[in-house]
C-alpha cells in the first residue's frame, strides 16, 4: 500500500516532506507494534471464527454449529437469560452511579474524598470475589438471608447483585468525568430566567450528561454480559452466555461449541462498543473553550440527602468486600467462627497454592512494564510522527479492537490460534509469556486512550524544535514526552498491573500447570467446593491491588512535584 | 535522576532473566514427570513426596481437575498428548481412552500382588491398574436436617421423597467422575427405564448441580444445603475435620469407580512413568492409599478408616467397567438434554 504522504502529494500542490532516516526508524517502530496487535488480536479472532464453522475433526461444516447452537433450548435460553440480567444490573447501577455521581460533583456534601475512594473499592477484585461474598451474606447459611424474603441469591437475583457491585466503579468513572464537563454559565442562565431547580435539573443538567449516560450504560452492557466471575459463583441453574463458553470449553472440550457461543456473545458486546464510540464522539464537540466550571452552592437538604444517599451505597461496597475478608479468617463456616488463618494454607486445595499467587505478581509485572513501554511507545508514535497517515489511522483503529473483543471469546482465540499445530509461535503456548501478551491485548485500549490524552495535552511545537535543533526523535522522547507524561505512564501501569492481578475470563483457558494464576486459583477452589479459601485468596488480590495503588499514590505524588511544577504558575 | 530510575529498573530486569535460567538449568537434572491426575489437592502433595524421596531423579507435575474435566483434556489431546501418565482416573475413563490406543501396556513389578479384579487382565500387559476403589455416599447435615426436619436418608429411593425438595445437591455427571459413578450404578442397578424415571424425580429436588464430586459434601458440611450427593473419603474427611455430618451408604447398593493409571503411548519419559507405575502397586503405596479410602487394589492391606460408612465395601454394586465405559458418551448426552440448564425462562 502506498503511504499517505503520497497521495496527499499527488492530489495537490504541496511539497513532499522528505521522509528522513528518523521518520523511518519511527514508521518501522510503529509498524511493529501493529504487527504485534494484528498476531495478538486480530489473527486469533479470524481463528475463532473459522472454528465456529468447522467441525471436532477441522472440517468446514458452514453454519452447521450455529443451527446445533439454536436448536439446542438449554443453550438459546442463555441469550434472554444474559440480555435480562444485563439490562436490569445496568438500569440500576446507571441510576445508583448518576445520582452518587451528582452527589460528588454538584453538591457540597461532606466526605466526598472518602466516597470517591470507597466507591472505587470493586476494582481491586476479581469478580468472582463479590458472588462469594454474596453467597455468605445471602446464601443458606448466609448472616442476612431473610433480607431476601425466601428469594434464593443463586439465580438472577444473585448475578444482578453481584454484577452491580462489579461494575459500580466504572460507570461511576465515566459519570464523574460527563458531571465534571458541565458549563456554570448555563446554570446561571437558567437561574436568572426563574427556573425552578427541578426544571434546571431536567432542562440543563440531564441534557449536559446524557451522552455520558447513555455511554455508561454502554459500558455496564458490555461489561456484565461478558462478564462470567459472578454468574460462574453464583448462577445457580441460571445458564448465562459467559458461562456456557466456560462450560462448553472446559467441561466437555466442545472447542467448535465454544467458538459458535464466543461468536454469538461477540456480537451485543461489538454492537455496544460501536454504539459507544459513535455517542462519544458527539460528547467531544459539547463543551465550548468558554465554558466556565460549574462550582455547586451549599444546600443542606440537598448535601445531606446526597449524604445519607452515599452513605448507604459506600455501606453495601465496604460489606460486601468486609464479609469476604471475615469468610476467609472464619475457621469453619457456621459452625466455628474463631479466627484462623487455616483457609490461607493454598497448599492444600486445588489452585495451584502460594505459587498461583507469586505467579499472577510476577504476571502482572510483566504486563505492567512491557505492556506500558508497548503502549505508550505506541500511542507516541500514533501521534507524534510526521506523514504515513495510512499507517497511523490502521494502528489506532488496531488499538480500539480489543476494547470490543470479551475477555473469554479472546482467551479461546488463543487457544485456536496458538495452539494450533502449524503456527510457528506455538512455543508460547502454556507459558508466562502467553498470559502476559493476552493480557497486555485484553487491556491495550483503555491504556492507548489514556496515553493519547496525555499527549495530546503535549504541543507538536516540542518536536519541531527538536527536530530543528537536530536532536534526534528518541532523545526529545526520553527527555520530555516520557517525563511530562509520568502520571499518565503510572497510571498505565497500574491500570495494567490491577487489571492483571484480578482478570480471569481470558487466562483462565491459557493457564498451564506451571502458570495457574491467583484470580484462576479462585475459580478452581470455588468449583471444589472450598469456598473460604477462594475468598482468602481473593483478600490476597485485593490486598495486593491496594498496596500497589498506594505506592502508585505516592508516585504520583513525588513525580508531580518533580517533573509537573512547570504546570504550575 | 530518572536515568539511574531506569537503569536501576533494567538491572533488575537483567537479574530476574539470569535467575531464571539458572533456575530453569537447574530443575533440569531431574526429570519433570506430568501427571494427569483426579485424585483430590489435598492428597497430591503427599503422594508427590512419598513418591519423590523414593526415586528423587524424578518431579512430578500435576495436573489436576475434576474426572470429567481431565477424561474430556485427554481425549482432546489425543492427537498429541502432553501427559506423561495417567494416574489416579477413573478406570471408566482410561477404558474409553484406551478405545483411541491413549496407553500402552506395562506390568509394574509386584502386579501380581493386586486382586486380578482390580486391573486389565484382557491384555498380557495391562493398559490400565487400578489402585482404590472410591465410592458414592450421601453427606446428611445434622444439624441442618434438624433445622428443616429431615429423616436421614437411608436408601437412594429416599432421596426423591418430596419432604427433600431444594435439600439435595449432586455433582453434574458430565465434568464429574463421582456424579457419573451415581448415573451409571442406578441405571446398572435399576435398569435403564427406571433409572431415568428415579433420575426425573431426583432432579424435583436437587438444588442445582456442581461442578466437581466433592464440593456437594462440602456444601453439606457447610450447612449450604443439608444433603450432599458426594463419596465417602469426602465425607469422612469433612467429618474428622468436625463437621456435623453422617455418611450414609444407601441400601439399594453404592456405585463406585477405581482410580487407575496407565501409561500414556510414546511418552518422552517412559522410565519415569514405569518408576511411577512400579511405585504405585507397591505395598507401601498402598497403605498410603489406604490413609483415606477403604477399598484398595492389594489384598489384605486395608484398615478401616475412621468415619467410613460401616459395611460399605459390602455395599458396593458388581460394577460393569466395560458397559460404563461404552455407554458414557450416551448416557450424559442423554443426562445433559434431560437435566442441564433446565433454567428456561418463566
Amino acid at each position: 500500500m502506498a503511504n499517505g504522504t503520497a497521495t496527499t502529494a499527488n492530489a495537490a500542490p504541496l511539497i513532499k516532506p522528505k521522509v528522513s532516516g528518523e521518520d523511518w526508524i519511527m514508521r518501522a517502530v510503529l509498524m511493529g507494534i501493529a504487527l504485534y496487535l494484528l498476531i495478538s488480536i486480530v489473527l486469533p479472532l479470524y481463528a475463532i471464527l473459522s472454528k465456529s464453522f468447522k467441525n471436532a475433526d477441522g472440517v468446514f461444516v458452514g453454519l452447521a454449529n450455529y443451527v446445533n447452537f439454536f436448536s439446542t433450548p438449554a443453550l438459546f435460553w442463555s441469550i434472554q437469560n444474559s440480555l435480562t440480567v444485563t439490562l436490569i444490573c445496568c438500569v440500576i447501577v446507571v441510576t445508583l452511579a448518576f445520582i452518587y455521581a451528582y452527589a460528588l460533583t454538584r453538591t457540597c456534601m461532606p466526605l466526598k474524598g472518602l466516597f470517591k475512594g470507597v466507591a472505587l473499592l470493586p476494582i481491586l477484585m476479581p469478580s468472582l470475589l463479590p458472588a462469594i461474598s454474596l453467597v455468605y451474606l445471602f446464601g443458606n447459611q448466609g448472616i442476612i438471608k431473610e433480607w431476601l424474603f425466601g428469594y434464593e441469591i443463586y439465580g438472577p437475583i444473585g448475578i444482578v447483585m453481584g454484577e452491580c457491585f462489579y461494575v459500580f466503579p466504572h460507570v461511576l468513572t465515566i459519570m464523574l468525568i460527563a458531571m465534571a464537563n458541565s458549563d456554570a454559565r448555563l446554570y446561571e442562565a437558567s437561574d436568572a430566567l426563574g427556573a425552578s431547580k427541578i426544571k434546571t435539573f431536567f432542562t440543563v443538567t440531564l441534557p449536559s450528561v446524557r451522552y455520558g449516560v447513555v455511554s455508561a450504560f454502554f459500558v455496564c452492557f458490555t461489561l456484565v454480559i461478558t462478564d462470567f466471575g459472578v454468574p460462574k459463583v453464583v448462577g445457580g441453574k441460571y445458564n448465562v452466555l459467559a458461562t456456557d463458553i466456560y462450560k462448553q470449553v472446559v467441561g466437555r472440550q466442545d472447542f467448535e461449541m465454544g467458538a459458535v457461543v464466543s461468536m454469538v456473545l461477540l456480537l451485543p458486546a461489538l454492537f455496544a462498543f460501536a454504539a459507544d464510540r459513535l455517542v462519544q464522539r458527539k460528547q467531544v464537540a459539547l463543551l465550548s473553550a468558554r465554558a466556565v466550571p460549574y462550582q455547586p452552592k451549599k444546600n443542606a437538604g440537598v448535601d445531606y440527602g446526597m449524604l445519607a444517599f452515599c452513605g448507604v451505597i459506600g455501606f453495601i461496597l465496604v460489606s460486601i468486600l468486609a464479609m469476604a475478608a471475615y469468610a476467609s479468617f472464619a475457621t469453619f463456616w457456621p459452625y466455628n467462627l474463631s479466627l484462623s488463618l487455616k483457609h490461607y494454607a493454598f497448599e492444600m486445595m486445588d489452585g495451584g497454592g502460594w505459587d498461583a499467587y507469586y505467579n499472577s505478581i510476577e504476571m502482572a509485572a510483566w504486563t505492567a512494564v512491557i505492556g506500558t513501554a508497548m503502549v505508550f511507545t505506541g500511542a507516541y508514535l500514533v501521534e507524534k510522527s510526521k506523514g504515513f497517515h495510512t499507517g497511523r489511522a490502521a494502528m489506532q483503529l488496531l488499538c480500539m479492537v480489543p476494547m470490543a473483543v470479551p475477555g473469554l471469546v479472546l482467551g479461546l482465540a488463543y487457544v485456536f490460534f496458538f495452539n494450533a499445530p502449524d503456527n510457528p509461535l506455538g512455543f508460547l503456548y502454556h507459558t508466562m509469556p502467553i498470559l502476559v501478551i493476552c493480557t497486555v491485548t485484553h487491556f491495550y485500549t483503555v491504556s492507548h486512550l489514556t496515553a493519547v490524552t496525555a499527549l495530546k495535552q503535549l504541543d507538536a511545537e516540542f518536536e519541531s524544535v527538536s527536530q530543528s535543533l537536530k536532536v534526534p526523535f528518541y532523545k526529545t522522547f526520553f527527555r520530555i514526552t516520557v517525563p511530562v507524561c509520568m502520571p499518565a505512564i503510572l497510571d498505565i501501569s497500574m491500570y495494567l498491573f490491577v487489571n492483571a492481578m484480578t482478570t480471569v475470563s481470558a487466562v483462565v483457558f491459557l493457564y498451564s500447570p506451571d502458570t495457574a494464576l491467583a484470580s484462576v486459583a479462585i475459580l478452581n477452589m470455588d468449583d471444589a467446593g472450598d469456598v473460604a479459601p477462594a475468598a482468602a485468596m481473593g483478600m490476597m488480590i485485593v490486598g495486593t491491588a491496594a498496596a500497589v495503588r498506594l505506592v502508585h499514590a505516592g508516585l504520583t505524588r513525588g513525580i508531580l512535584g518533580r517533573t509537573q511544577a512547570w504546570r504550575k504558575r | 535522576m530518572k536515568f539511574k530510575w531506569f537503569s536501576g529498573l533494567a538491572m533488575g530486569l537483567a537479574v530476574a532473566a539470569t535467575a531464571s535460567v539458572l533456575g530453569a538449568a537447574q530443575a533440569k537434572a531431574k526429570t519433570d514427570l506430568l501427571v494427569y491426575t483426579a485424585v483430590e489437592a489435598d492428597e497430591l502433595k503427599k503422594f508427590k513426596k512419598a513418591f519423590e524421596s523414593d526415586y528423587p531423579d524424578v518431579n512430578i507435575k500435576w495436573v489436576r481437575d475434576s474426572t470429567g474435566i481431565i477424561t474430556s483434556k485427554l481425549l482432546a489431546e489425543k492427537d498429541n498428548p502432553k501427559a506423561d501418565i495417567v494416574w489416579g482416573v477413573a478406570a471408566t475413563s482410561l477404558l474409553l481412552l484406551s478405545n483411541y490406543d491413549y496407553f500402552q501396556g506395562y506390568a509394574p513389578k509386584g502386579l501380581d500382588k493386586l486382586s486380578k479384579k482390580y486391573y486389565d487382565t484382557t491384555n498380557p500387559a495391562p493398559l490400565w491398574v487400578g489402585q482404590r476403589a472410591w465410592i458414592a455416599s450421601i453427606c446428611f447435615n445434622t444439624v441442618e436436617g434438624e433445622k428443616y426436619k429431615l429423616p436421614v436418608p437411608t436408601s437412594w429411593d429416599d432421596l426423591t421423597k418430596p419432604v427433600y425438595k431444594g435439600h439435595v445437591i449432586m455433582p453434574n455427571p458430565n465434568s464429574s467422575g463421582t456424579g457419573f459413578l451415581d448415573v451409571s450404578s442406578w441405571i446398572q442397578l435399576k435398569g435403564e427405564d427406571a433409572a431415568w424415571k428415579y433420575m426425573d424425580a431426583l432432579h424435583e429436588n436437587i438444588a442445582r448441580y456442581t461442578h466437581s464430586g466433592s464440593k456437594p459434601c462440602k456444601l453439606a458440611a457447610k450447612g449450604e444445603i443439608p444433603i450432599g450427593v458426594s463419596f465417602a473419603y469426602r465425607g469422612a474427611k469433612s467429618k474428622n475435620d468436625g463437621a456435623p455430618l453422617e455418611v450414609v451408604a444407601p441400601s439399594e447398593g453404592v456405585g463406585w469407580d477405581l482410580e487407575s493409571f496407565g501409561i500414556v503411548k510414546n511418552t518422552k519419559n517412559l522410565k519415569a512413568a514405569q518408576a511411577l507405575a512400579d511405585w504405585s502397586v507397591s505395598k507401601k503405596a498402598q497403605e498410603i492409599y489406604n490413609e483415606e479410602y477403604a477399598v484398595v487394589a492389594m489384598p489384605g492391606i486395608a484398615k478401616p478408616v475412621k468415619n467410613f460408612p460401616p459395611g460399605i465395601e459390602d455395599k458396593m454394586i458388581k460394577n460393569d467397567f466395560k458397559w460404563a465405559a461404552s455407554n458414557r458418551i450416551r448416557i450424559l448426552d442423554e443426562w445433559r438434554k434431560r437435566y442441564d440448564g433446565k433454567s428456561e425462562p418463566k
